[in-house]
């Protein structure tokens, strides 16, 4: 039988906020284990948490930029259950009032535009870690609660993607938003973006949805992919063999490719959620969100939109200049500089572009030519002192040495030599040392002119202006 | 007179013309503590090494013409306290051993006028209890009466201050705790408005409701403790920002045109005929000195207790959690693998009361009784708090019994614990609705106990609840009765 898979998501996202969501210590990953705790996040008895702003904030960014709502009057709830590495024995997070709601994301697969729900966003606080170390002599587990109480909003989706590229594809463009909007660092790998899929089977043409099982914390956008793709064969394999998919929470091994079952339904938790008496309902008055819309930046689908109006951009330059907001910072400044949007956008898709990547993938925020550095650079060409050709030369040692390209001109004597009465002697030496091919020019062979120029060029060490050469040229062997 | 059965505010003074030195204060309070307390069973840890090291910054404070009222002053807390490198034991054996990394405020805002703490002090476990009778460390007996029990929680703090081992102590309300042992124990006690005092450092039993208040020999002391350690702290949200008038100077306003209400709900048949008449003399003084008496209705008192047990329950269940033998005090040993470590500790740890009310609160917030119980609780909890925001309405301060009879025999309600939590029954319904109560002694039974009285504010009224208990106070001799120790 032919099944059509339905798929929603619940994004982890961990705040780049400098301290916690519930207390002041810092959140900085890879620090000694429990070196950034304090009496709030270990849980300590007569320790209370106070809310921190900032996530408020982010969460509100997160929202609008959804298309959410977002919900006035917020309740942080207790979520009761017992884990070594939740020190409370519960975990403050949003039940039933979560901070953004019924929004969406407009995802592209195939050509094809698709609206994806958001069911809600809510902000809760992270667990902390259990290490079991390989340390001699050590049996038991180790606890860090470093992470315990650090930002996290997890964002839930509708469960609107029928495919594994919908899905990547939605969280692409998640992951594309939280960090353009700033609010998180996006590391998959340290666990700052992390998904839990929720997928399920169902006959093609049905309306009801299958039992479906959950994929719990994958860590690479790969995987995710793997991930779902397995799950639907494993669970097609059990409906056509007549049985039933039992609804559990499965774990993805990225070295098996598969998945495999963590705990059942039976085992499944009662969380007794209440509010939680220590906290005070957050009130959110229009006018923070007024206040927080305002510093919205551009997001990248607006971004894209503006290249190909305003500067006549390709959908195609578009859409690669905006998958990161650094890329597209990049870019905006350089042609704040040298308005000339395609040229500027050949140049960072490609020199740019490939620099970096052949430099071990360096981020464009670390890129030795700067915005004004290329922008100069395209002015000396632009201006005719240096041709293209010179240019990727300059570019290449201003990305060494981060010189101007000015002084690399200089320094290297790369100035495009447009003066006709040294090329025409250049010209005039190479049609008399190769009288020959001249012969063969005049009697009709016009392929031959490229050779010409060559020459000329190879003359003035690629320093000749190639139009000047051109004309000449002509001029002379018509002539 | 001796040094330890000084009030605050007269110790106060003899620091101040340095007629007697912290140093001197404590040692006699420690003595005290050394001669009588065994006898009462009030302290879980006495700290004297600690106390004299503080006692002699206190004097060179006081030397150096620095004296704030509590400077140099020998003080008691409940043992929920968090105190940083005292033993906090919260009067179970799954804190037996912690000692805290930090202070919490309250604690903090004493040391910073200087006072002394002597020691920590019994109580019943996790708050849980009327009668002092589930703390792990042994029941607190009333100075009063040895054989009967000094009311709960705050036991420890009200008999601190009967036996004359403390000048003052702190203790916690969540359903009466403060209140009642201090009507049992014949001393102050005030529950101040949720949000008045920081929760911070106080370990949590029922956070919707607990709050910290004073324990006192008389109604200045109380209005001095309290402006001690009122206001606004940023690390409990929950905590008001509100000036903190200056209590003792409203002390004097005296009740001419008061009006007192009194809930018919409270006066009710099978009130303890002492009781009753305490409560009858106490009418009659206000009335005679120019208060005007107006009986009210709180119509939805009978739902008081049934709400507090399910809404304190629920919350318990889940403070409690963290008590899981992970990170600090009692871990079980030779259990295999974790679950059966969470299990053990916890059997070991907590005691019946505690574990009776973890069972019941995990039960009403259970997913299929949620809505049955939790939520219908808050819903009766916000009609009560109407109740006396209606009554406020028409009254400027009530006046109510404490418990329905004086303090009752060690032992006595063990077995029936539906009957102990009734005994809550007048002082409850204040905590849901979240305002202020002071009691006061009143009078004593045929049989030489202890009866207090009650008188209810409005939120934030404690300044009208502390005048109107001082003009009581001044024309009484109750509170100076001393208890036969």
């Amino acid at each position: 039988m032919k099944y059509q898979v339905v798929i929603g998501l619940e994004v982890h996202t961990q705040l780049t906020t400098n301290t916690k969501i519930f207390c002041g210590c810092s959140t900085r990953f890879g620090a000694e284990p429990n070196s950034q705790t304090c009496p709030v996040c270990l849980g300590f008895p007569g320790a209370l948490p106070v809310l921190n702003k900032q996530v408020v904030e982010n969460a509100i960014r997160a929202g609008l930029a959804t298309n959410c709502s977002i919900t006035q009057r917020n309740v942080f709830a207790r979520k009761n259950y017992f884990y070594p590495d939740l020190p409370k024995g519960y975990q403050i997070s949003q039940f039933d009032l979560p901070i953004c709601q019924h929004g969406h994301l407009d995802i592209e697969v195939d050509g094809e535009t698709k609206r994806i729900g958001i069911t809600r966003i809510h902000m809760e606080e992270d667990a902390g870690k259990l290490v079991h170390a390989d340390i001699p002599g050590v049996d038991d587990s180790c606890v860090d609660l470093n992470r315990a109480c650090t930002p996290l909003l997890e964002i839930v989706s509708e469960p609107d993607m029928r495919s594994p590229d919908e899905a990547i594809a939605y969280l692409k463009k998640l992951h594309q938003i939280v960090m353009y909007l700033g609010i998180c660092d996006g590391n998959l790998e340290e666990g700052s973006f992390r998904c839990d899929a929720n997928v399920s089977l169902m006959p093609v043409g049905s309306t009801v949805f299958g039992t479906r099982a959950e994929l719990k914390n994958i860590n690479s956008f790969k995987f995710i992919k793997q991930a779902i793709e397995y799950e639907i064969e494993r669970q097609a394999e059990i409906l056509d063999d007549g049985g039933k998919v039992i609804q559990e929470t499965r774990l993805f091994d990225p070295n098996t490719g598969t998945t495999r079952s963590m705990r059942g339904k039976e085992e499944a938790h009662d969380y007794r959620y209440f509010p939680d008496p220590d906290l005070v309902p957050v009130l959110i008055p229009d006018q923070w969100i007024e206040d927080v819309r305002a510093t919205l930046p551009e997001l990248p689908e607006a971004k894209r939109a503006r290249y190909v109006a305003e500067l006549g951009l390709p959908e195609y330059d578009a859409e690669v200049l905006v998958s990161s907001r650094e890329l597209a910072q990049y870019y905006e400044e350089t042609v704040a500089r040298f308005p000339q949007a395609k040229t500027v956008s050949n140049w960072v898709m490609g020199e740019v572009s490939r620099a970096l990547n052949e430099d071990n993938n360096r981020s464009i925020t670390d890129c030795p030519v700067t915005p004004a550095l290329l922008a100069d650079m395209l002015k000396l060409m632009e201006k005719g002192t240096i041709s293209g050709k010179i240019a990727k030369t300059v570019f290449d040692e201003m990305y060494k040495t981060g010189k101007a390209p000015e002084k690399i001109v200089e320094e290297k004597g790369l100035v495009q030599v447009s003066d006709t009465g040294a090329i025409e002697a250049m010209v005039d030496e190479v049609l008399n040392n190769n009288p020959a091919q001249v012969e063969q020019y005049r009697g009709g062979k016009e392929t031959v002119f490229g050779f010409f120029v060559g020459q000329v060029m190879r003359a003035s060490k690629g320093k000749a202006n190639p139009a000047v050469v051109n004309e000449l040229l002509l001029k002379k062997l018509k002539g | 007179m001796e040094i330890f059965d000084l009030t605050i505010h007269e110790l106060h003074e003899k620091l101040k013309a340095k007629e007697v030195s912290s140093v001197e204060a404590t040692r006699a309070m420690l003595d005290r503590i050394e001669a009588v307390d065994g006898q009462v069973n009030a302290y879980i840890t006495v700290t004297p090494e600690q106390a004299l090291v503080e006692a002699e910054a206190a004097d060179k404070r006081i030397a150096a013409g620095d004296i704030a009222p509590l400077t140099g002053i020998p003080v008691g807390l409940k043992d929920i306290f968090i105190t940083k490198g005292i033993r906090t034991t919260c009067g179970s054996r799954i804190l037996e051993n912690f000692v805290p990394p930090y202070d919490g405020t309250a604690v903090a805002k004493l040391k910073e006028q200087g006072a002394v703490i002597v020691g920590k002090l019994n109580q019943d476990e996790f708050a849980m209890g009327s009668s002092n009778e589930s703390s792990y460390f042994g029941p607190v007996k009333n100075p009063w009466n040895l054989e009967c029990t000094p009311g709960g929680s705050s036991g420890g703090s009200a008999a601190a201050i009967a036996a004359r081992t403390a000048t003052a102590t702190l203790g916690t309300d969540t359903g009466g705790s403060i209140r009642q042992p201090a009507s049992h124990c014949s001393c102050v006690g005030l529950k101040p408005t949720y949000g008045r005092v920081s929760r911070y450092g106080v370990i949590a039993y029922a956070s919707s409701l607990d709050q910290v208040g004073p324990l006192t020999r008389d109604v200045t002391d109380a209005a001095l403790l309290l402006g001690a350690v009122a206001g606004h702290d940023p690390k409990d949200s929950t905590s008001v920002n509100t000036p903190v008038p200056d209590y003792v100077a409203g002390l004097a306003t005296g009740v001419k045109g008061l009006k007192i209400g009194l809930p018919k709900q409270y006066f009710i048949e099978g009130l303890d005929p002492d009781v009753k008449r305490a409560m009858d003399e106490a009418i009659a003084l206000y009335k005679s000195l120019g208060a005007e008496m107006r009986e009210v209705s709180l119509p939805h008192t009978e739902y008081a207790v049934a709400t507090y047990y399910l809404i304190a329950t629920a919350e318990a269940s889940s403070n409690l959690a963290r008590y899981d033998g992970v990170r600090f005090g009692h871990r079980a040993e030779d259990a295999r693998g974790l679950k059966e470590m969470f299990a053990k500790t916890r059997a070991e740890g907590f005691g019946s009361e505690v574990k009776r009310r973890i069972m019941l609160g995990t039960y009403a917030l259970s997913s299929g009784y949620y809505d049955a119980y939790y939520v219908k609780a808050q819903k009766v909890r916000t009609l009560i708090m109407q109740d006396f925001l209606n009554a406020f309405n028409e009254v400027d301060v009530l006046l109510t019994p404490i418990a329905p009879t004086p303090p009752f025999k060690i032992g006595e309600k063990l077995a029936d614990p539906l009957q102990m939590y009734l005994s809550d029954i007048f002082t409850i319904p204040v905590n849901l609705a979240g305002t202020c109560g002071i009691s006061i002694p009143a009078g004593f039974s045929a049989a030489g106990l202890p009866i207090g009285l009650q008188l209810i504010g409005k939120p934030f009224g404690e300044a009208t609840i502390l005048s109107t208990a001082y003009a009581f106070e001044k024309e009484t001799q109750w509170h100076l009765k001393k208890a036969p120790l």
